[in-house]
């Protein structure tokens, strides 16, 4: 089936198999590597997209579900000026390891700053509970969630 | 190397953003299942639905017919030779099957669906065995033999690993107490968030190239060829960045082998991933251990003896998990100075997915018997668990009944931090009327390399190119640790170069020199002297060659911020890069290029298992509080209070995230994480049920570094990577005895456990010696 979907600002007109999920669309189809998988079944975030920036889990959503709609990526979040803040918290407070979590980690951060800009520590975690890292034990990555947000907000105010 | 002097230090000490984050951050970084090539053909295994089986037959003509398949192999038509340690293991099985997912057949084909329709065209006729999975039922003389191919495996013992120190029994008589007691630890996974996956392609010559997120590299390579005939000149191994190993990924699986056969069959490349439910079946596991242990001490609580039995499950084949005892060993004979010891060890078969060398190695296993029987002992003693760890603490110029010399120790100091953090003489035994308690842990763990091979060397190679640019051709590799980032701080350090003028590269084997690989937090210490030698020998070179331009000899130079200066006239320089030129660009010119091997001055442990095999070992201990709910028996890490003796943190940043990880590992270990298994089928191979913690379950987690700078480290550093995960299981079972009064005998202490526990009134076992205490 033929969908249009817009994809980190690009226009996409694609043919599909109606079975062929978000990620896999992302992955093979568009060569947008950066968004990973650890499970297929929705448990680990690695996967995790903006949908109309929304999160979700691209291995549970079929890419025809998400025609006519705008997708984010880990790739869709540079800023003219580089990183945005929640990608350069990430590399500051040591919230990388492997990595493997992480580009799902970050669009996970994204979705909640941009309903909560100014979320408590307990907000941060209940909102990362849907995805797993390994390596990280989570605290950095808490960090680096609470000040991107204080990052973003102290922009907004000079703005 | 000697730490030597370290003045002042631009670099190493410094918090540093790993040299990687930026392509993390941004998706750009391309692990295995990133890559793309022409041509490339998606593998999948037919695994055993038997735990135990004889293979009668194997029909894959309707599999070879359908569309799309390119090859269709089994161990009926491909060349393999056994491989893993005692050559117990096959990749395609051949006789029997020994565990629920052991590897039968294989197919390569244009996609995975098609390889997986293939898959359910595959004929297996089995004769369905009786199967053992219980490691003392294996024991006993009725149970069914798993390898009875091989002549020297008697009673499904795969190996024993059996210790005397000094006289038990005389210890034992003149003890004023003793405790007994059963301690057992889970089947748990590594569980990386990015599962196995492997790619093999041949050259039309011939080649092999093979990309795998593996990280003990030469030894794959060596056991590619040693397993199927290939002339290992031939094979270049890659390694993609990896999405998480903790050890998952340290060894050759049966899969590495079947992708190289299955690319050979089809004269294509093929690429093998693994499913989140066959990393959960068919990977590595770290294997459950039983241990049976007695502590005796002094009235003054001098420690005496320890005498353990311990049996570990290691499953239905070796590969390097057997040696997890070699680690748990240690803990048992050199945790705090323990004049008298006696192990006697059996690694036993069983039909199950099998044990690997899975972080911390045995260690967290060994820790939460002999950790708590501390505890136990200084309550039967009267005494605060503290103080009976203080007094017995190992420390610097130790040798170790097992001969590990102890060259650094903090582990006094480690005590002390988290006793006083955690508010541990006002709080411990105080708060049970509230649920909660205090336990603590320590941990003794190698620090500089492991002699478990010829030699525990690694390669490096430094050289400086015209526009200055370093650059650190490592042996050793990165796991997401942040060890890249360690060895270049190191480099900058040792050349007077920002950080950002060096880069590493350490993913080939045709291009980097050789090392034994990424294990027993060996590469700060091990990689990191040899970064450092080969440094110091480029930057002399160079210096070299400035003195000639500054007209002051090499001795009087300093090399500061990529500048060559004069010591004592700052304003005598010259631009670093400006001196490689001047070597470079003239008649008879060099490069600047320097190699090194540094292999660490250790021996292997002897037959009776003494011998000093690390260079430097890491000590460290924790303090848990935790709140036990009583009618669920759930149980709340609340605060994790650590203090680890690091010898030195080369990059903070990254000691803390070692930490920090490691330690959020121990809390699922302890807590949550078990591969629950009924009659050897994993009930539920998945990310869901497993019980690995989320960002909810993991408290915050105070790090302490203590730097007691090791004279052998580079700038005084120790290995950290397994250090963290060590403590948590016997820390947090402390403080459940502590909030509770019962006293937890297995890990995970999930909360039906914890809960029947304390309907059941379980206690500690007290044996009370001649002239001793009243029965505590």
């Amino acid at each position: 089936m033929r969908i249009e979907l817009r994809v980190n600002g690009d226009d996409y007109r694609r043919e599909v198999e109606p079975d062929l999920t978000l990620l896999h669309f992302l992955r093979d189809v568009l060569g947008l590597t950066g968004t990973k998988w650890g499970c297929l079944t929705g448990d680990c975030g690695a996967c995790t997209v903006l949908v109309d920036g929304e999160p979700v889990v691209s291995c549970l959503q079929l890419a025809c579900q998400v025609r006519d709609r705008e997708v984010t990526t880990v790739e869709g979040l540079e800023t003219a000026d580089g990183l945005d803040e929640v990608q350069a918290a990430f590399v500051s407070n040591g919230a990388a390891q492997c990595g493997f979590c992480t580009p799902g980690m970050i669009v996970a951060v994204e979705a909640l700053l941009r309903s909560n800009p100014s979320p408590t520590e307990a907000q941060v975690r209940e909102s990362l509970s849907g995805n797993l890292c390994r390596c990280t034990g989570y605290n950095k990555i808490v960090d680096a969630a609470l000040q991107a947000a204080r990052a973003r907000l102290l922009a907004t105010d000079i703005a | 190397m000697p730490a030597g002097p370290v003045g002042e230090l631009q670099v190493v000490g410094h918090r540093l953003p790993k040299l990687d984050a930026p392509q993390k951050v941004t998706g750009q970084i391309a692990y295995a299942d990133d890559l793309r090539m022409s041509g490339l053909l998606e593998g999948a295994i037919l695994r055993s639905p038997h735990p135990h089986a004889r293979i009668l037959s194997i029909d894959v003509s309707a599999a070879e017919r359908l569309p799309g398949v390119r090859a269709v192999i089994h161990a009926g038509n491909v060349e393999q030779r056994r491989f893993g340690y005692g050559d117990d293991n096959l990749p395609l099985k051949g006789d029997k099957v020994r565990f629920i997912g052991d590897e039968v057949a294989a197919v390569a084909a244009v996609d995975e669906e098609t390889a997986r329709r293939a898959l359910e065209l595959i004929r297996v006729d089995y004769e369905v065995l009786p199967a053992v999975f219980d490691p003392f039922e294996a024991l006993e003389d009725a149970s069914p033999s798993i390898h009875d191919e091989l002549p020297g495996v008697v009673g499904n013992v795969a190996m024993r690993w059996d210790f005397d120190d000094g006289d038990v029994d005389a210890a034992a008589a003149r003890a004023a107490a003793i405790v007994e007691g059963m301690y057992s630890a889970p089947q748990a996974a590594p569980a990386p968030i990015e599962t196995h996956v492997v790619i093999a392609s041949f050259s039309p010559s011939g080649h092999l190239t093979v990309w795998s997120p593996v990280h003990m590299v030469f030894m794959y390579r060596k056991a590619l060829a040693d397993c199927l005939g290939l002339d290992w000149q031939n094979i270049t191994v890659i390694q993609p960045p990896v999405g998480g190993s903790f050890g998952g990924k340290i060894d050759i699986d049966s899969h590495d082998f079947i992708a190289v056969m299955l690319a050979r069959h089809a004269r294509r490349p093929v690429r093998l991933v693994m499913t989140r439910e066959e990393e959960f079946i068919g990977t590595r596991t770290r294997q459950p251990i039983h241990f049976r242990l007695r502590t005796g001490a002094d009235a003054e609580g001098n420690l005496l003896f320890r005498d353990a039995e311990v049996v570990s499950d290691n499953g239905a084949y070796n590969a390097w998990g057997s040696h997890a005892m070699l680690v748990a060993m240690s803990t048992i004979t050199s945790m705090y100075r323990v004049p008298n010891s006696r192990i006697r060890c059996a690694v036993v078969y069983t039909n199950k997915n099998y044990g690997g060398s899975v972080r911390g190695f045995g260690n967290p296993q060994a820790t939460f018997a002999v950790e708590q029987q501390m505890e136990e002992l200084a309550d039967a003693l009267g005494m605060d668990p503290m103080d009976l760890r203080l007094k017995n603490a190992n420390q610097s110029g130790d040798v170790t009944p097992q001969g590990m010399k102890i060259t650094s120790c903090g582990l006094s100091e480690c005590l002390r931090i988290v006793r006083e953090q955690s508010g541990w003489d006002q709080r411990r035994g105080t708060m049970r009327d509230r649920h909660r308690g205090l336990g603590a842990a320590a941990f003794i763990h190698v620090g500089g390399g492991a002699r478990i091979y010829g030699s525990d060397g690694c390669g490096a190679i430094v050289k400086v190119d015209d526009s200055g640019q370093v650059t650190l051709i490592s042996g050793s590799s990165e796991l997401g640790q942040g060890s890249e980032t360690a060895l270049a701080m190191i480099v900058a350090e040792e050349m007077g170069v920002p950080i950002g003028s060096v880069q590493v590269v350490n993913s080939n084997t045709d291009i980097k020199p050789w090392d034994v690989g990424v294990h027993a937090s060996r590469t700060t210490f091990v990689a990191g002297n040899a970064a450092r030698l080969a440094a110091a020998a480029a930057r002399d070179k160079l210096l070299a060659t400035a003195a000639e331009l500054l007209g002051a000899p090499p001795a009087e130079l300093r090399i500061r911020n990529g500048m060559v200066e004069v010591a004592a006239e700052p304003d005598r320089r010259i631009d670093f890069a400006r001196a490689v030129r001047r070597r470079l660009l003239r008649e008879e010119g060099t490069v600047v290029m320097a190699t090194a091997f540094y292999d660490p001055p250790t021996e292997h442990q002897d037959k009776e298992y003494r011998g000093n095999i690390s260079a430097a070992y890491g000590f460290g201990a924790h303090v848990a509080e935790v709140e036990v709910d009583p009618g669920t028996g759930m149980v709340r890490l609340l605060n994790l209070w650590t203090a680890h003796d690091v010898g030195r943190a080369i990059n903070p940043m990254s000691c803390e995230g070692q930490i920090e990880g490691g330690s959020a590992m121990g809390a699922g270990l302890a807590l949550s994480e078990e591969l629950v298994m009924f009659d050897g089928q994993i009930a539920a191979p998945n990310f869901h049920d497993y019980g690995m913690p989320t960002a909810v379950d993991v408290p915050r987690i105070v790090v302490n570094l203590v730097e007691t700078v090791d004279p052998l480290g580079p700038f005084g550093a120790k290995g950290v990577g397994e250090a963290g995960i060590i403590p948590p299981p016997a820390a947090i079972a402390n403080a459940i005895a502590d909030a509770t009064g019962i006293r937890p005998r297995a890990y995970p202490m999930r909360p039906w456990k914890v809960k029947q526990w304390i309907d059941s009134g379980e206690r500690s076992h007290v044996v009370v010696a001649k002239g001793g205490l009243d029965d505590g």
